[in-house]
């Protein structure tokens, strides 16, 4: 359940569709949703979703396994989602993948067994200019170098203490 | 120094915020157009021959005055910052640091369209981008450019911003409007076209944020003014976004008059090729876009310098030219391998493909698996022909141009390259260890010849 302030937040969000179009709401609130609740969609999250939004759960489950920054699992507290599309792979980001992967001891797609990091490889996420580049959390690291990726590393395992 | 038009205050400390904006002449083109009617602003976006930004390149006059006027019906205006396409990062520049141009041309826009509601739809991934702009859109509310009767010219007008969730389809018009209704970003077969019924069935107009940004320096000086700006039917500036294998990778706004030659190689852009490389090839409008070799980037194939115009650009159709689309300038220097950058795009594509439609659900991931299997050494000769064949088929067969985009940069790669698909075919040991290089593709030209060492 959301606290008092996200549900002020939900009610913010469907204010700015006309009267019963409160549908449209959905990917924003989705996208409040997975913050809230651990950083993935769980079937009862979706449930809640649609029951805010007062539509059916299949129309919550169709659009959430649509689009790609939706987890339908459980995934570390830091994921690390590195750019592998042309731009990225011409400056090295296949070097960056191989280091990150080494560094962690994980797979693409796969969690390090105390829960703290993901890797992921994405499609294009509009830094190519700045490449090589990852999403972490809301913001870009960009300019990856393998001194980079420790100090990012670094930067997180000391913020999850 | 090329002129500017959009950047040319991107240098101004602060100019992300309203006073700064404000006193460096923000909102005077909108002061302008609130005093003029909507008919005679859309004259001005007329007579500026301004083409759509995002792509196809579509002139946003013609575009705006298809907009469909029925009594007691909304009309919508939607900004489609859903920028995806691999290689372009130009609108992510104009709205981290210059909020209040967009918003500004937001409000132009909507006041011609007759608007009251304007939804900025931006990609998921740039996060930390709709803090930027809701605060810039608060402020321009305070200071009484939204909201109710603004500047008491009784227009009323509302802008949200709305984050898509990782969808590069969301970029076609139709499933941006399907996404911004809260569904799958499936796109509309068309017609009806969104300036009939378009968001929740209303007449609707989605534009590029760098068009609806240039709306503001149109009605600053004049859409006929606009126009002397560029070349021929490329009226005005375009912003470019630089990436790959050049020394000062970044977004350019370039006078659509320069030669691509200049573009790469001068030191106002991009410098030249990297680590003193020589060039190979290049995308210059984005994934989506054919891919040219060095020796038909430069010149085309009639011998004439190659302009960064969408006219020069696309001489030769995809024979021997490419397409300016997005601007998203794509560089290959000489140690690239074709094959791998071609297999990462068609890996893109399959991704990204919303199977809709079977050609396009099938036939990249097809694509990509046979792309696979030539990249990692175990491809058959025949496979560049399946190749070939299988984007012939997905080309035109589809709703929506995430077909065509799919099929076209490995048309141009087997067009361009065949040769260096066969090497990889018949030296599968060798192709795994080195990269074929760069053959006759710089050649005859000087210009791709290493930097002085």
């Amino acid at each position: 359940m959301f606290s008092e302030a996200k549900l002020n937040k939900v009610k913010e969000i469907i204010a700015r569709y006309p009267q019963g179009k409160q549908k449209s709401a959905l990917l924003p609130v989705l996208h409040l949703a997975q913050e809230e609740f651990g950083g993935w969609l769980s079937a009862e999250t979706m449930d809640y979703v649609a029951s805010l939004l007062q539509i059916t759960p299949i129309e919550v489950y169709e659009v959430a396994t649509f689009y790609s920054m939706f987890n339908m699992k459980p995934v570390g507290k830091y994921v690390f989602e590195v750019c592998h599309t042309g731009p990225c792979m011409l400056r090295g980001s296949d070097n960056i993948v191989d280091y990150i992967k080494k560094k962690l001891d994980i797979n693409v797609g796969e969690t390090t067994k105390d829960g703290l990091f993901t890797l992921k490889t994405v499609e294009c996420l509009g830094a190519c200019g700045y490449a090589p580049m990852m999403q972490l959390g809301k913001h870009f690291r960009e300019h990856l170098t393998p001194e980079r990726v420790d100090e990012i590393i670094n930067e997180c395992r000391v913020n999850a203490n | 120094m090329g002129r500017k038009l959009l950047l040319d205050k991107a240098h101004i400390e602060n100019i992300r915020y309203y006073d700064v904006y404000r006193a460096n002449g923000g909102y005077e083109s909108a002061e302008k157009a609130l005093k003029m009617t909507p008919e005679l602003v859309l004259d001005e976006v007329k007579k500026s021959g301004l083409r759509g930004r995002g792509g196809a390149g579509f002139p946003t006059g013609m575009k705006w005055s298809f907009i469909a006027k029925p009594e007691g019906v909304p009309r919508y205006l939607v900004c489609n910052a859903d920028e995806s396409e691999p290689g372009t990062f130009k609108d992510r520049y104009l709205m981290e640091f210059l909020p209040h141009l967009l918003i500004e041309g937001l409000l132009i826009s909507s006041y011609t369209l007759g608007a009251n509601s304007c939804y900025i739809y931006i990609r998921g991934e740039y996060a930390w981008i709709p803090d930027i702009l809701e605060e810039a859109i608060a402020d321009a509310k305070k200071n009484g450019w939204l909201g109710k009767n603004i500047q008491g010219t009784g227009f009323d007008l509302e802008i949200y911003v709305q984050r898509g969730a990782g969808a590069y389809i969301c970029g076609e018009e139709t499933a941006l409007i399907e996404s911004l209704e809260g569904k799958r970003g499936n796109p509309r077969i068309k017609p009806p076209f969104p300036a009939i019924k378009g968001l929740w069935d209303c007449p609707t107009v989605v534009n590029n944020v760098e068009t609806l940004a240039a709306i503001v320096p149109i009605l600053r000086i004049g859409g006929e003014e606009y126009a002397k700006y560029g070349t021929g039917k490329s009226t005005g500036t375009k912003l470019i976004s630089a990436c790959g294998n050049i020394n000062k990778p970044g977004v350019y706004e370039i006078e659509m008059n320069i030669s691509v030659e200049e573009f790469i190689y001068s030191e106002e852009y991009c410098g030249g090729i990297a680590n003193g490389k020589r060039l190979k090839a290049c995308i210059p409008g984005g994934s989506s876009v054919p891919i040219v070799p060095a020796n038909l980037l430069l010149k085309t194939a009639k011998g004439e310098t190659r302009m960064m115009t969408y006219e020069s650009l696309s001489d030769g159709g995809f024979a021997t030219g490419t397409m300016m689309g997005s601007g998203g300038f794509i560089v290959l220097d000489e140690d690239q391998c074709i094959v791998k950058n071609t297999l990462t795009f068609a890996r893109f594509y399959h991704h990204e493909s919303c199977g809709q439609c079977s050609p396009c659900r099938e036939g990249t991931g097809w694509m990509e698996r046979v792309l696979k299997n030539i990249e990692k050494g175990k491809g058959k000769m025949s496979d560049i022909d399946l190749l070939w064949d299988i984007q012939r088929k997905i080309e035109g067969n589809t709703i929506c141009p995430l077909g065509d985009a799919a099929a076209w940069p490995v048309a141009a790669a087997i067009r361009h390259f065949r040769d260096e698909f066969e090497w990889h075919v018949l030296n599968p040991e060798e192709s795994q260890v080195r990269n074929f290089g760069l053959a006759h593709y710089a050649d005859p030209l000087e210009i791709a010849a290493p930097a002085a060492v």
